[in-house]
C-alpha cells in the first residue's frame, strides 16, 4: 500500500527528498514527462499536446517535524519546530533524526523536579529536548549535528473498521490521491505538482506554479478535523467520515467559485458525500498559486484527518476513497466546463 | 495653473451608487457590473481577468506614452458562512479586518437580498465579546429553511445606503468605492483634458484579505508607473489616533504605510502638481495598513509607486465618514498628475 509506505517515509519540509523518489517509482510509468525544479517540487505532466485547460493538481510532500539547533553539554539534543505544531504533543514521542535515522526520545524536566506551580503551566518545546542515550556531546556529534531533520516515527497501522492510524497524512493522502490520479487519461494537459515546503509558507508552490503556468488548480490535502467531544458544532473543521471536505475560504485564499461549483456538481451527480470545510483558518498551497503570474483559479479539497500536525493522526479510508472519486468526477466533467470555469 | 473642475453632484451621486452595491472579497460579481456599466463608455477597452479584477484602458498614444497602472478597490470587507445550526442560525468567519464590538446588531445583506441581523449569545463579561460568539439570524425556524437561501460559503455585508451628514458622506465600503469613483471621475477629466499616457484603470478584487488582486492585475499590466487610490484613516476625532491627515483636509499624499515607501520623485510630482494647480492636499505617514500599491510596487522587477489616500473616519464601520471634496481633490490630483511626462528609471 502506496499511502503506508509515503506516511512513514521522514520528509519534513525542507528534506522531502526521500518522499520524492519514492512517489517518482510509483508514477514514472504514468507521465509523459517529469521534472525536479531548483527548489525540489517534482513537476510531471501528461498530455502535454492537448488543447484545452492547462490544469494543475498539486499536493505538497513535506511534513511538520523538528531540525536540530545545538547539542548541549549532557549529550541533548536541543531542537526547533518546522512547520506549526502544538508544544503540548511533543513530550515523551519518538523521532528519527537525519539521514541515518538515528531513533531519539523527546524527553523534558520529570514530574517530580517541577516548581511548585510549574505543573500547571502547558509544556514549552523550548523547554525539551532529544534524547538519543549518548552520554557525551562528543558522543552525540559523532552521529548528529545541528541542521539535521528529526521526523516522528510513527508505524502506518489499520485500526477499527476501515480507519489507518500513522503521520504526515497532511499530507502524503494528496501524494497518494495524486499518484492514484496520474494513472487516469484525460483530454487535457495535466501537470501533477508534488510540492516541497508547504508547511513552511506555502513556499514550493509559488515556483512551481510560476513554472507550469495552469489555467486552474486543485489542491490536493489532508486538513483538519475536530468533530471531537467538547467542540462547539460550528468549531468542527470537518467530520470524519463524512466524505471529501470543499474549502469556502480559509487565511491564504478565496477559491474561484465556479471552481467550487463545479466541485458540488460533480459530487451531487455521482451521489458522493462531501462536505464543506466550517473553519476559515490555516491556508494551502492554493494561497501561492492563485496569486501566480495573472492570476490562477484555484480551490482546495481534502481528506478529513483527526489530530493533524501531530505524531499520529486518523484517516477514514471511506474520505480517502471519495475524495479519490469526486476529484475524479471533477476532471471527467472539465472538458463541458471548461469555458465556464476560466476566469469567473 | 487652474484646478480641474470637478462635477461635485456627479461625484456625490457615484459614491452613493457605488457604496450600497455588493461586493465583499472573492464575491465582487455585482460591484464589477456596476462599474463596468458606468466606465464602458468612458474608456477603450473594459475586460475581467481570472481572478476578478476589471480593468479598463484609456490609451493616449503619444509618442513616448508610459503605461500607467492606477488601482483602487472595489472589494470591501463582510463575513462568510461557516455553519448553520439546527434552528436557522448562522455562524460566520471574517472576511478582512471585522471587529465584533462593530458588527453586533448591525443589519447584514446577502447578494441575493436576504438580510439578517447579528446576535450574540448571552456574555457574562463584555470582554468575551468575539466573533465566534456571534450569530447571523435570518429569521429562518430551522436549518432546513435558512438553507433555502444561503449555504456554507454565502458572504454578507453591512446593509447601508449613504447618506449626507453636513457637507460630509456616511455609509458603509466608502473604502474603497469612493476611490473608484475618483478613478471614474478621473476617466471623465481625462475625456476633456486626455493624458499622453496608457492608463490602466483597475478595480481590483480581494484587496482587504492581503492585496491579492493588484498583485495579479499589475503582472499582466506591466506598468511603468502605478498609483492606487484608497482611503485612510485619521485623527481628527476626540481622543482619537495622533495621526496629522484629518477630514476635509483635501487629498492626502501617502509618504508611507506598512505596505509602501512612496517613489520619491512620484512623491514630489504629487506634492508639486497639487501646489501648482491649488488642488488642497496634506502628507500622509500611517504607521500601519497597507494599500494596492504595497502589491504593486513589488511587481516582476518593480514598479514606482504611489498613494492618493481620502482621508476617512470610522473606517471598517458601517458609519465610515469623509468629505466629498477630498475625493474630488484626489481625483483633481491623480487627473493632474496622469497629464505629466511620468519620467520612469532610478530617481
Amino acid at each position: 500500500m502506496l499511502l503506508r509506505e509515503l506516511s512513514e517515509i521522514p520528509g519534513v519540509s525542507g528534506d522531502e527528498h526521500r518522499v520524492r523518489d519514492r512517489i517518482w517509482q510509483a508514477i514514472r510509468d504514468r507521465v509523459e514527462g517529469a521534472r525536479v525544479d531548483a527548489l525540489g517540487n517534482l513537476i510531471a505532466w501528461k498530455g502535454s499536446g492537448l488543447p484545452g485547460p492547462r490544469v494543475m493538481l498539486a499536493a505538497h510532500m513535506d511534513e511538520v517535524g523538528l531540525m536540530i539547533t545545538r547539542i548541549d553539554s549532557h549529550g541533548l539534543l536541543r531542537f526547533r519546530k518546522v512547520g506549526g505544531i502544538d508544544d503540548r504533543v511533543l513530550p515523551a514521542k519518538t523521532v528519527r533524526i537525519g539521514p541515518e535515522g538515528i531513533p531519539g526520545v523527546i524527553g523534558g524536566k520529570p514530574r517530580h523536579l517541577l516548581k511548585p506551580g510549574e505543573e500547571k503551566k502547558p509544556v514549552s518545546a523550548e523547554d525539551l529536548y532529544i534524547d538519543i542515550g549518548a552520554a557525551s556531546r562528543e558522543e552525540v556529534e559523532r552521529v548528529v549535528r545541528p541542521g539535521m531533520y528529526a521526523a516522528f516515527a510513527t508505524e502506518f497501522a489499520e485500526v477499527g473498521d476501515g480507519v489507518v492510524k500513522g503521520k504526515a497524512f497532511d499530507d502524503r493522502a494528496g501524494c497518494a490521491l495524486l499518484v492514484d490520479l496520474l494513472a487516469e487519461d484525460f483530454p487535457f494537459p495535466v501537470f501533477g505538482v508534488f510540492t516541497v515546503q508547504e508547511e513552511i509558507g506555502l513556499r514550493g508552490a509559488r515556483v512551481a506554479a510560476y513554472d507550469v503556468a495552469p489555467d486552474l488548480a486543485l489542491v490536493l490535502e489532508g486538513t483538519t478535523c475536530a468533530d471531537i467531544p467538547g467542540a462547539a458544532p460550528h468549531g468542527q473543521s470537518t467530520v470524519f467520515g463524512a466524505g471529501p471536505a470543499i474549502t469556502v475560504m480559509d487565511a491564504t485564499s478565496i477559491p474561484s467559485r465556479p471552481l467550487v461549483d463545479g466541485l458540488v456538481r460533480a459530487a451531487q451527480r455521482r451521489g458522493i458525500p462531501w462536505q464543506w470545510k466550517r473553519t476559515a483558518f490555516g491556508g494551502t498551497d492554493a494561497g501561492s498559486i492563485h496569486l501566480t503570474r495573472e492570476g490562477v483559479p484555484a480551490a482546495t479539497v481534502s481528506v478529513p484527518c483527526r489530530y493533524i500536525h501531530s505524531p499520529c493522526a486518523f484517516m477514514n479510508g471511506s474520505d480517502y476513497e471519495n475524495t479519490r472519486r469526486l476529484l475524479l468526477g471533477f476532471l471527467q466533467d472539465l472538458p463541458a466546463a471548461a469555458a465556464g470555469l476560466h476566469g469567473v | 495653473m487652474n484646478p480641474p473642475t470637478i462635477d461635485l453632484t456627479r461625484l456625490k451621486s457615484l459614491i452613493a451608487e457605488l457604496a450600497p452595491a455588493f461586493g465583499p472579497s472573492g464575491e465582487e460579481g455585482p460591484i464589477r457590473e456596476l462599474i463596468a456599466a458606468r466606465v464602458r463608455p468612458l474608456v477603450d477597452e473594459v475586460r475581467t481577468d481570472a481572478l476578478g479584477n476589471l480593468i479598463a484602458v484609456k490609451r493616449g498614444g503619444a509618442s513616448g506614452a508610459r503605461r500607467v497602472m492606477v488601482s483602487a478597490h472595489m472589494d470591501e470587507i463582510g463575513v462568510i458562512v461557516t455553519h448553520i445550526d439546527d434552528d436557522g442560525f448562522l455562524r460566520f468567519a471574517p472576511v478582512g479586518a471585522m471587529r465584533a464590538p462593530v458588527l453586533l446588531g448591525q443589519r447584514v445583506m446577502f447578494d441575493d437580498g436576504t438580510v439578517g441581523t447579528v446576535g450574540s449569545e448571552k456574555l457574562d463579561d463584555p470582554k468575551d465579546l468575539k466573533l465566534d460568539r456571534l450569530f447571523i439570524d435570518i429569521g429562518a425556524a430551522s436549518r432546513k429553511e435558512a438553507a433555502e437561501r444561503v449555504r456554507i460559503g454565502s458572504m454578507a455585508v453591512y446593509a447601508q445606503d449613504v447618506r449626507a451628514a453636513g457637507r460630509c458622506l456616511t455609509g458603509k465600503a466608502l473604502d474603497d468605492r469612493s476611490g473608484c469613483a475618483a478613478l471614474i471621475e478621473v476617466m471623465h477629466q481625462l475625456q476633456a483634458e486626455p493624458s499622453p499616457h496608457d492608463v490602466y484603470f483597475v478595480f481590483s478584487v480581494q484587496e482587504e484579505v492581503g492585496l491579492r488582486g493588484a498583485r495579479t492585475a499589475a503582472y499582466a499590466i506591466e506598468p511603468d508607473v502605478a498609483f492606487a487610490v484608497d482611503v485612510t484613516a485619521t485623527g481628527d476625532i476626540p481622543k482619537g489616533e495622533r495621526l496629522a491627515v484629518k477630514v476635509g483636509g483635501g487629498a492626502a499624499i501617502k509618504i508611507k504605510d506598512r505596505s509602501l515607501i512612496t517613489h520619491p520623485r512620484l512623491r514630489r510630482l504629487l506634492i508639486d502638481t497639487a501646489e501648482a494647480c491649488g488642488i488642497p492636499y496634506q502628507l500622509e505617514v500611517l504607521p500601519y495598513g497597507g494599500t494596492d500599491a504595497g502589491a504593486v510596487h513589488l511587481t516582476r522587477a518593480g514598479v514606482p509607486s504611489g498613494v492618493i489616500s481620502i482621508p476617512t473616519r470610522y473606517l471598517h464601520t458601517p458609519g465610515e465618514m469623509l468629505d466629498p471634496h477630498d475625493v474630488a481633490a484626489a481625483a483633481a490630483l491623480l487627473a493632474e498628475a496622469l497629464r505629466n511626462p511620468l519620467a520612469v528609471g532610478p530617481d
